[in-house]
């Protein structure tokens, strides 16, 4: 079956198989046939961020997501947040406050982040960490990306961020 | 034996004294070399496992070269060509690899250098390097690493007469600067080993036994999505397709069709402690001081206990083998890339020059985790697909069920000060699995599938490192203060229903806390404030005193309760009795649960590479800490681990995680000390201690949970 949607901001269509109940999830179509390195597995179990993507602008688990709920709909990822001659102002404040060990969390924390800030330009530290609750961060790395986020807030540049 | 060409050779006895690792691996050409295009490629034997060590050896050699941090090009580990330097772990990568580097480059800088002045006639001294440019007095270029790359100049073996620059030199090492790797990890680009995308690349999925002790009596046959097939080796059981999405379909459908025969071979989970105590035992003596010793006035005797603790990193491991010709290629995350390869060799039957094991990043790794035994997996699943690389990856189940685990233990103690309240007697007795599984180090492999294979390749009870190496359920178990009577005794378990082996901080955890626990209350029993307490034994080691009084300064140590419910606990140790040293004070909170609220952290670490690296680890490994102290243990029935989701083993969530202010104070000129792991143990201790403050209890079991909590209070 085709499924087709936009992936930060491109149309793509993929072939997903058939066999309900066992068919490919977003993430393993966007790590499989899209190529991305981005979203990253986890769990499976929408447990621990590691595969946020933005689905219409809203954050979401695409580990346990079937790729058909994706028809129509805009997806975005990390890769669609910046690029290293461009960053997002999240990108630039993360490498800013060296925010991160492994970097393992750090695609979906960075999705998750960019939610919030369109929804909330200004938010205070609990609204960060309420953001980034569904999270899981095992390096111990989380106040510095509390801060990060702060500073790319500071920025001021979070709500011209793109779906 | 013609002496004159031995003498020529240069004998062992006059081997120049090399620092780290420089000693077992010589050639400068196996760290370092330079190119044509202005960079510097360093080849160290220790890996990327998230600490960002790769930053700090960068800075190492940019240093003693004198170019641009921005030219060097650190290179993942790969067997045969890369230096052996055993297993990134212990907290000593910068004291192996970067001592080897520092010294490695310096000659390497000499060298040149000399080169340069010979072919110019300018004298040695007054050339200098500008980038890896050399200017004479004048600013002529008279060379550079780059014209002179193609020389062959570092084909010789170190000499060790060269001096690296003095502390006070340096412009680079000493400085914070910005970790080479996490650009990639921010944009999203492919940089893990589980971005790795060969041509033709399978995917396997294995499908775990339901219990520990179990064997596969038959297999139903049935249809498998895709192009899937299953891959059976005796117990070992796994799937292989072409798409990741049908290996993933094809485990499940597996799982579901396998037949097994499971025996019940884990203690009861409600009596660990039990378990521990009755567990056949191999006794050794870690410590014994018999000094005259005052008659006791007051002593405390307890016992502290942990669980088994999982290393739940974030990411599942991952590899990928291609077994083409006789020959076996793998790409791991795992800590040694040598000791994995004599252990896949082992229980594959193949000489080890036929295997090449190569490094890439991995998700966190705090220890010995699923990385070497999800290599077996894929080269398993390999051999059963010539010619193709197949991509082995965990799932959340295997790697919080199957990976080794930090093994339960328990330390008695018993210690006592006189009638001036000092310390006077002190008995330790240690009980527990040991803390060393790793592959490349027994007979037998260790590695997860190997039991589970036709013929059965059984694991040997993991072991514990002897205390001049750092030690294992013993690191850290002599009190580092100043006591006449001591004893201190381990009992290592034989036997091992779970597999344990090394986790960030190892015995530290245990021992740490229960030390600082009983100063605690032998300084409460005296009337002794716990800091005035510890400073009075601690005058043979200044650099412990010194980390205390700067955490005792940070928070404001003798704090005034914030309010009902709040304590502050302190705690000091220096890590393995030969690292790094590190006091914590933790700020606690005790409601319906405890939480920690702030962390204030002291180290000294001697000269820190990195200032910014150094503070992340010590935080990440304090936050990592607290997480172990109040929420984690490892769940099981009689058959198997059973806590295989995040909400059965749940870890410390960002509403949670505490405020931490670092400082340190070591200095600059003394030797560096790693610092991934001596923050661990103090800050269990102090976030005991404000427990105790908090709530007029001493926690004797991990985690501190109200269940925990409770049960102490009935003590």
């Amino acid at each position: 079956m085709h499924v087709a949607f936009t992936l930060n901001g491109a149309a793509v269509e993929v072939e997903a198989p058939e066999d309900s109940g066992m068919g490919m999830t977003l993430l393993q179509t966007l790590r499989g046939p899209l190529g991305l390195s981005g979203p990253r597995f986890g769990c499976g179990q929408e447990a621990c961020g590691s595969c946020m993507v933005t689905l219409d602008g809203e954050a979401r688990p695409s580990c346990a997501m079937p790729v058909e709920a994706a028809a129509g709909r805009a997806v975005g990822t990390v890769e669609g947040l910046g690029t290293p001659e461009a960053p997002h102002p999240l990108q630039a404040a993360f490498l800013a406050e060296q925010a991160g060990q492994c970097g393992w969390c750090l695609s979906g924390i960075l999705v998750s982040a960019a939610a919030l800030l369109r929804r909330n330009p200004d938010p205070d530290e609990a609204a960060v960490r309420a953001a980034l609750e569904p999270h899981l961060c095992r390096c111990g790395a989380q106040n510095r990306i509390i801060r990060a986020v702060l500073r790319a807030a500071r920025l001021g540049s979070g709500a011209e961020v793109a779906a | 034996m013609n002496l004159a060409y031995t003498f020529a050779m240069g004998t062992t006895g006059n081997a120049p004294d090399l620092p780290g690792s420089l000693r077992a691996e010589p050639r400068l050409s196996r760290w370092l070399r330079f190119s044509a295009d202005r960079t510097v490629t360093l080849t160290p034997g220790k890996v990327e496992i998230g600490q960002g060590i790769l930053t700090a050896l960068a800075q190492i050699a940019a240093e003693e070269l004198d170019v641009s941090p921005a030219r060097l090009r650190v290179m993942p580990a790969v067997t045969g060509t890369s230096p052996d330097e055993g297993v990134t772990s212990g907290s000593l990568s910068v004291q192996e690899s970067g001592a080897a580097i520092r010294q490695a480059s310096a000659e390497a800088r000499a060298i040149h250098l000399g080169l340069a002045a010979g072919r110019s006639g300018v004298p040695l001294d007054s050339i200098r390097v500008e980038d890896g440019t050399f200017l004479g007095p004048d600013g002529t270029e008279i060379g550079s690493y780059w014209a002179q790359a193609e020389d062959a100049l570092l084909e010789v073996e170190a000499r060790g007469d060269v001096a690296p620059k003095p502390a006070a030199s340096r412009r680079i090492a000493g400085q914070p600067l910005p970790r080479l790797d996490l650009p990639d990890k921010v944009f999203g680009a492919p940089r893990y080993l589980h971005d790795l995308r060969l041509p033709g690349m399978l995917h396997a999925r294995t499908v775990r036994p339901p219990a520990r002790a179990a064997r596969l009596l038959g297999l139903r046959d049935g249809p498998l999505p895709g192009d899937a097939a299953p891959v059976r080796d005796g117990s070992f059981l796994a799937v292989v397709a072409g798409e990741e999405w049908a290996a993933e379909a094809a485990a499940a459908r597996v799982a579901a069709r396998a037949e097994w025969a499971v025996r019940e071979s884990l203690p009861e989970e409600s009596a660990l402690a039990g378990w521990l105590a009755a567990t056949p035992a191999q006794a050794s003596e870690v410590a014994r001081r018999d000094d005259p010793a005052p008659p006791p006035a007051q002593a405390v005797h307890a016992r502290f206990q942990r669980p088994f603790v999982a290393h739940a990193s974030i990411g599942t491991s991952c590899a990928v083998a291609r077994w083409a010709g006789g020959a076996l290629e793998v790409w791991t995350h795992s800590q040694g890339v040598y000791n994995l390869r004599a252990d896949l060799a082992l229980v594959l039957g193949l000489p080890p020059d036929s295997i090449t094991v190569r490094h890439m990043e991995g998700a966190g790794c705090y220890g010995h985790n699923g990385a070497d035994d999800v290599a077996l997996d894929a080269a398993l699943v390999a051999r059963a697909s010539p010619g193709r690389p197949v991509r082995a990856l965990w799932s959340r189940e295997e790697e919080l069920g199957w990976g080794p685990l930090s093994p339960a233990a328990f330390a008695e103690i018993e210690a006592a000060v006189d009638a001036d309240g000092m310390l006077c007697r002190w008995r330790t007795v240690l009980r527990g699995n040991g803390h060393s599984s790793r592959p490349g180090r027994a007979k037998q492999p260790t590695l997860l599938a190997a039991p589970y294979l036709d013929p059965p390749q059984p694991w040997p009870v993991a072991i514990d490192a002897p205390i001049a190496a750092g030690g294992g359920g013993q690191r850290n178990a002599v009190p580092g203060y100043a006591v006449p009577s001591l004893e201190v005794t381990m009992h290592r378990l034989l036997e091992m229903p779970l597999r344990s082996s090394a986790l960030r901080g190892l015995g530290a955890l245990l021992n740490v806390w229960a030390i600082e626990s009983t100063i605690d209350e032998l300084a409460q029993r005296s009337g002794q404030d716990p800091v005035a307490f510890r400073l009075r034994h601690l005058e043979d080691d200044p650099r412990a005193a010194a980390v205390l009084r700067e955490a005792a300064a940070m928070c404001g140590w003798p704090r005034a309760s914030a309010g009902e419910g709040l304590g502050t606990g302190i705690a000091v140790a220096r890590y393995k009795g030969t690292g790094a040293w590190c006091a914590v004070a933790a700020e606690v909170e005790a409601a319906e649960v405890v939480r920690c609220r702030r962390l204030w952290i002291a180290a000294d670490v001697g000269e820190a590479i990195n200032p910014d690296g150094v503070a992340n680890q010590l935080e990440g490994g304090a936050v990592q800490a607290v997480s172990i102290a109040l929420k984690e243990a490892v769940r099981f029935d009689r058959a198997n681990v059973t806590s295989t989701r995040w909400e059965d083993y749940p870890i410390l969530r960002f509403s949670e995680v505490p405020a931490v202010e670092v400082r340190l104070i070591g200095p600059p000129d003394a030797r560096p000390l790693g610092a991934g792991e001596p923050s661990l143990g103090p800050t269990i201790a102090a976030v005991a201690g404000g427990i105790h403050a908090a709530l007029g209890i001493r926690p004797r079991a991990m985690p501190f949970t109200p269940d925990n909590l409770a049960s102490a209070m009935e003590q």
